[in-house]
C-alpha cells in the first residue's frame, strides 16, 4: 500500500517505457509510475530507516511506563567518567529505591563488574563491532534484569557522541556525561548528541583549579545548542553535586508513580 | 536498512534502493554509499543500485518566527536568535525499492 495516501498496493511495472501519471479520483493525488526496468516493479516503502528500532523503543517505553520504571540513557565520549559517576550515584541513593543497570561496551564485562561491586543488579551488553546500543539489545537486557516496579534503570551506552544520538532505547531522557577535561567547545562539536540530551552532567569538576577550562563559556555553548537541558555539575571524587543529582533521580522515580 | 527492505520484499531480488537523507539527519550520504556495497553482500540487495535524495534543512526561529535555510544545528537567525526549530532535514527514509519480477 502507498504509505503516503493509502491508495492500494505496490506499483507494477509494465512492458512500456513512458511514465504515465494518473489521478486517483478519491483524493486527486497524482502518482508518477517509473518504468526503467522491463521486469522490475517498484515497491513504495515510505519507511524511516530506524522504524524498527523506534517500534522496539516504543515497546520498551510502554513496559517502563506499565512498571513505573524511570529509565535513563547515559551517553558520552569514552573516558568521561560515566561508570564512576554511576557507582557514586548508586552509593548516594543508598537503597532508597530499587535500581538496575545495563552496561554497554564493545568488549569486556569490566564495567558490569564495577557496578556489581555496589550491589546493584547489572547486565552487560557487548556490542562487539557495534558503536551504540539499540532498542532490541536493551529490550533483551530488560527481560534478563526484570527490574522491580518503581525502580530506576540506568543504561550506560557505548562511549560515542555520534551514533547513539539516533537510537531511541525507550528511555525517559538521554543523560549526556561530559567531563571538564574534554574542553568547553564540545557541545559545539557534537551538537546532535547535545541537542538530544534532556540532562547534561558535567563531571570531574574537582579538576577545574588545574585546568584552563572556562566554565561560563562551556555553559554558554551548551545553552546555545540545547537551551532546555537540565544541567548538573559533579565530582565523583569529592562528592560535589551528587546529592542534587541523586535527588533529581529520586524525583524522576517518584514521578512514574504519579 | 538492509533488514527493513528484506523484511518487506521477502525473497525478491532488489535492483534499486531509493533513500531520502536530510542534511541534519546525522548520516553522511557518501559514507552510506561507501558501506552500502559491503552491507548488502550475500543479501537480496546484492548488486542493487543506491539512489539518495538529499533533503535540504530548514528551520524556524523561535524568537522572530522567520524561516531559514540551515546547514548546521548551530545556525543562527538573521535576527540573532539561536533557538531554531528544525522543520526539515532530519529525514532518514527508505522511499521505495525496485525488485526484479521473475
Amino acid at each position: 500500500m502507498c504509505a503516503t495516501c493509502g491508495c492500494g498496493d505496490v506499483e507494477h511495472e509494465h512492458e512500456h517505457e513512458h511514465a504515465h501519471p494518473h489521478t486517483h479520483p478519491e483524493h486527486e493525488l497524482e502518482h508518477a509510475h517509473a518504468h526503467e526496468h522491463a521486469h522490475a516493479r517498484r515497491i513504495s516503502l515510505e519507511q524511516d530507516v530506524l522504524a524498527k528500532n523506534d517500534r522496539l523503543a516504543a515497546k520498551n517505553r510502554a513496559l517502563f511506563t506499565a512498571r513505573n520504571i524511570a529509565a535513563f540513557n547515559f551517553t558520552s565520549s569514552p573516558g568521561s567518567g560515566k561508570t564512576t559517576l554511576l557507582q557514586a550515584l548508586i552509593k548516594q541513593i543508598g537503597g532508597r529505591f530499587p535500581l538496575a543497570v545495563i552496561e554497554g561496551d564493545q568488549e569486556t564485562a569490566r564495567d558490569a563488574d564495577r557496578i556489581r561491586e555496589t550491589g546493584a543488579p547489572v547486565v552487560q551488553i557487548n556490542t562487539r563491532t557495534g558503536c551504540h546500543l539499540d532498542a532490541r539489545m536493551v529490550g533483551a537486557a530488560v527481560s534478563a534484569l526484570d527490574p522491580p516496579r518503581g525502580s530506576l534503570l540506568l543504561i550506560e551506552n557505548v562511549g560515542n557522541l555520534v551514533c547513539p544520538a539516533l537510537f531511541d532505547l525507550g528511555e525517559r531522557a538521554k543523560a549526556l556525561i561530559f567531563s571538564v577535561t574534554e574542553g568547553e567547545d564540545k557541545p559545539l562539536k557534537y551538537p546532535h548528541m547535545f541537542r538530544a540530551a534532556g540532562i547534561v552532567v558535567l563531571t570531574k569538576i574537582d579538576l577545574l583549579p588545574h585546568l584552563d577550562f572556562d566554565l561560563d563559556e562551556c555553559l554558554a555553548n551548551l545553552r546555545r545548542v540545547n537551551p532546555d537541558a537540565r544541567i548538573f555539575q559533579t565530582s565523583s571524587k569529592d562528592g560535589t553535586g551528587l546529592a542534587a543529582f541523586s535527588d533529581f533521580m529520586a524525583s524522576q522515580v517518584a514521578m512514574t508513580r504519579a | 536498512m538492509v533488514a527493513a527492505v528484506a523484511d518487506t520484499v521477502g525473497p525478491l531480488r532488489v535492483v534499486r534502493v531509493h533513500l531520502q537523507i536530510g542534511a541534519l539527519a546525522g548520516v553522511v550520504p557518501d559514507a552510506l554509499r561507501f558501506c552500502f556495497e559491503a552491507c548488502v553482500r550475500d543479501t537480496s540487495l546484492a548488486n542493487a543500485s543506491l539512489e539518495i535524495d538529499e533533503v535540504p534543512a530548514r528551520g524556524r526561529c523561535k524568537g522572530c518566527g522567520a524561516e531559514l535555510a540551515m546547514s548546521s544545528l548551530l545556525d543562527e537567525c538573521a535576527c540573532g536568535g539561536m533557538e531554531i526549530e528544525v522543520l526539515a532535514g532530519q529525514e532518514l527514509r527508505i522511499k521505495d525499492v525496485e525488485v526484479e519480477v521473475q
